[in-house]
């Protein structure tokens, strides 16, 4: 997963820089630190995942340790350490969407796409897995696709067949 | 109707904007708090008012805040937990989505009664809508002089900010919360000391839940004590319930504490009763950490009296026969769902949220996930019930932070109540994998006790 020699460096971009600058403003003298999580968040809209030469340069930018970034990106969920599709879908798998067909969701995305969960589609478009609990209960099923984290609710097969189609014809 | 104190105004259009949340009367309570009361007098009024936290434990608001250490020189902090991770549990996001501006001007006047100069909305990282909507509204607020320098020439300066968390359950929990938003993994701290002590970058800090802080703004308005009139006894107020499940009408509903259970599920004005014509056969009142109880209990007490929504009610007959409020997360399970499946669906989830500190919640959580996993694929043996049993009491009370608690309730619950429907997916195993236990005697009613002399 952390395998360096494999990616490509990267260099950060000057928009990129400017948010990490605004994000680090938010917090006290010293307490840069804070800034970790929100910067990963933004690294990964910019390339869809976080690979180790980002996360490398993310440490050089707060001077921290890079072992201070692996271990915060491990061990939060959001962020992906391997490319994913162009559309990363997140179906809720926990318990009260169960009860209203999550599961049927998640295997029926399954026959769809064609892939298991967490592979991506030939393609390069999709690829999905199932997430816990996304605060939406009393809509289930519902599905969130990275990294805007639009939401779609109250899912049945004929919407997600829908919102797939919708997906393939943008791109 | 019940009186609406967060809600009322939800359905007007643009109310997430401050134009319109001015036009209903928003932002009164700052105008009031920092012109008119001292920082010592709202902390009075919230505890007049018996406003409880929201986010899950129930801990009285103005206790917290009187709580908080004042040490000369050193930064204060409110952090409002906006994490809101808990199955079951959607009203945060709900209120942030519809109307921001009264979580913002909650904050505003908690802050100001908590002397913090800079406060922090941890919002959990998946509501990138919300964060992005709150991020418009604080700008919309600063704008207008309701935050920042010297808000309405009074003197006193605030910022406000939005941190997004990375994914974790765990991160919830207020000392994790804190760890996350110093950058760090969110493994919960060991208490004491105390947030109130020593919290964010070791200053006295509070953790508030969102609608606790955004009840703050209907105290100040009308006065604690006018707050306290509404509801019943101890649970003072009104409060969100996120319903979900097998019901005709699912969603977020204000209510005022003391509302007969059975009223909420079945009356049109909330959950409209169960979905397609079906049964109910059990509830988790309170999000998916607390125990779960078959219909019959649900709707009484074991001596036959109406069980009503308030705190104290939903823990009447403590876990043998109750349950508690939580963080208001009702779940509603009609006649055909498998408690096995649901049990198993809850011990993989906290298997899987657990931080991993503690070795009786992190081997713990996923052994029970495994015995859960035979049993529901008709794998299990009859010694397996009493495996889980023994698992989930070597849990509880044994870790640094209540999810081990929260891991250990709903198995431990599930076998009290539920113990046949376990035993038969043992004896059925093979008829267990394509048909349902049903509802067995889950919902006969349960008979009011004859009221006995005492002598
Ligand atoms: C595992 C765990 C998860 C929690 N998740 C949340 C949460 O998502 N939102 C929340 O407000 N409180 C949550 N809490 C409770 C917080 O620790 C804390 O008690 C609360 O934010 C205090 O706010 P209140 O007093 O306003 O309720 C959680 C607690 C635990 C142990
Ligand atoms: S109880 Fe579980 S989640 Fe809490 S600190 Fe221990 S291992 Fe972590
Ligand atoms: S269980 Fe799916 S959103 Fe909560």
């Amino acid at each position: 997963m952390l395998k360096v020699e494999e990616q490509t460096p990267v260099v950060f971009s000057s928009e990129l820089l400017a948010k990490f600058d605004d994000v680090k403003s938010r917090y006290p003298e010293g307490k840069h630190k804070s800034a970790l999580l929100p910067l990963l968040h933004l690294v990964q809209a910019e390339y869809l995942w976080v690979s180790t030469p980002a996360m490398d340069k993310v440490a050089e930018y707060l001077n921290i340790q890079p072992i201070e970034v692996y271990e915060v990106a491990t061990f939060y969920t959001m962020y992906f350490l391997k490319p994913q599709g162009k559309y990363a879908l997140e179906v809720c798998r926990t318990g009260p969407c169960c009860l209203v067909g999550a599961e049927k969701i998640l295997s029926h995305l399954e026959n769809k796409l064609g892939v298991k969960e967490g592979e991506v589609t030939a393609d390069g478009l999709f690829s999905f897995r199932g997430v816990e609990c996304l605060a939406a209960c009393g809509f289930g099923p519902v599905l969130q696709i990275s990294p805007e984290y639009t939401f779609y609710e109250n899912l049945t097969e004929a919407s997600v067949d829908k919102l797939i189609e919708d997906l393939k014809n943008k791109s | 109707m019940s009186r609406k104190l967060l809600l009322e105004h939800i359905n007007v259009p643009g109310i997430n904007t401050l134009e319109v949340y001015r036009q209903k009367g928003g932002y009164r309570a700052v105008e009031k708090a920092l012109k008119t009361l001292t920082p010592e007098e709202i902390v009075e009024e919230v505890k007049k008012s018996g406003l409880r936290g929201r986010g899950g434990a129930g801990f009285p608001t103005g206790m917290k805040w009187s709580f908080l250490a004042k040490p000369e020189g050193v930064a204060r902090y409110l952090v409002c937990n906006a994490d809101e991770s808990e199955p079951g549990t959607f009203k945060d996001r709900y209120l942030m989505t519809y109307i921001p501006h009264a979580l913002i001007e909650g904050m505003i006047v908690s802050s100001f009664a908590l002397g913090a100069k800079v406060s922090y909305i941890y919002v959990r990282g998946e509501m990138m809508p919300q964060i992005r909507i709150l991020e418009k509204a604080i700008a919309e607020a600063k704008a207008a002089g309701w935050l920042g320098k010297n808000i309405l020439g009074t003197g006193y300066d605030l910022e406000l900010y939005v941190q997004p968390g990375g994914g974790a359950y765990i991160c919830g929990e207020e000392t994790a919360l804190l760890e996350s938003l110093e950058g760090k993994r969110g493994n919960p701290r060991i208490k004491p000391p105390f947030p109130a002590i020593a919290g964010l970058y070791g200053c006295p800090t509070v953790v508030n839940n969102v609608e606790s802080i955004a009840a703050v703004v209907p105290i100040i308005n009308d006065g604690g004590d006018e707050y306290a009139k509404i509801g019943i006894g101890r649970s003072t107020g009104t409060k969100l319930i996120s319903a979900s499940g097998n019901l005709v009408k699912p969603g977020v509903y204000e209510i005022e504490l003391g509302l007969p259970v059975e009223e909420f599920i079945y009356s049109d004005e909330y959950c409209g009763g169960i979905a397609n014509g079906k049964r109910l056969k059990a509830t988790v009142a309170g999000g998916s950490s607390v125990p779960i109880l078959p219909a019959n209990l649900t709707l009484k007490y074991a001596n036959g009296e109406p069980r009503l929504m308030s705190y104290e009610s939903l823990s009447e007959g403590g876990f043998a026969t109750g349950t508690m409020m939580g963080s208001g997360g009702f779940i509603a399970f009609d006649e055909d769902q498998c408690i096995v499946r649901n049990t198993w669906n809850f011990a993989r989830f906290y298997h899987h949220e657990s931080c991993g500190q503690c070795s009786p919640c992190r081997e713990g959580t996923g052994w029970m996930e495994k015995v859960l996993h035979k049993i529901e694929h008709g794998h299990g043996k009859m010694e397996d019930v009493d495996l889980l049993w023994d698992i989930q009491r070597k849990i509880e009370g044994n870790t640094i932070c209540p999810l081990g608690d929260a891991a250990a309730w709903p198995v431990a619950s599930a076998i009290r109540h539920f113990r046949d429907e376990f035993e038969w997916h043992i004896k059925e195993p093979v008829k267990s994998q394509s048909q349902n236990y049903g509802i067995a005697n889950y919902a006969t009613p349960i008979e009011k006790a004859p009221v006995t002399e005492e002598k």
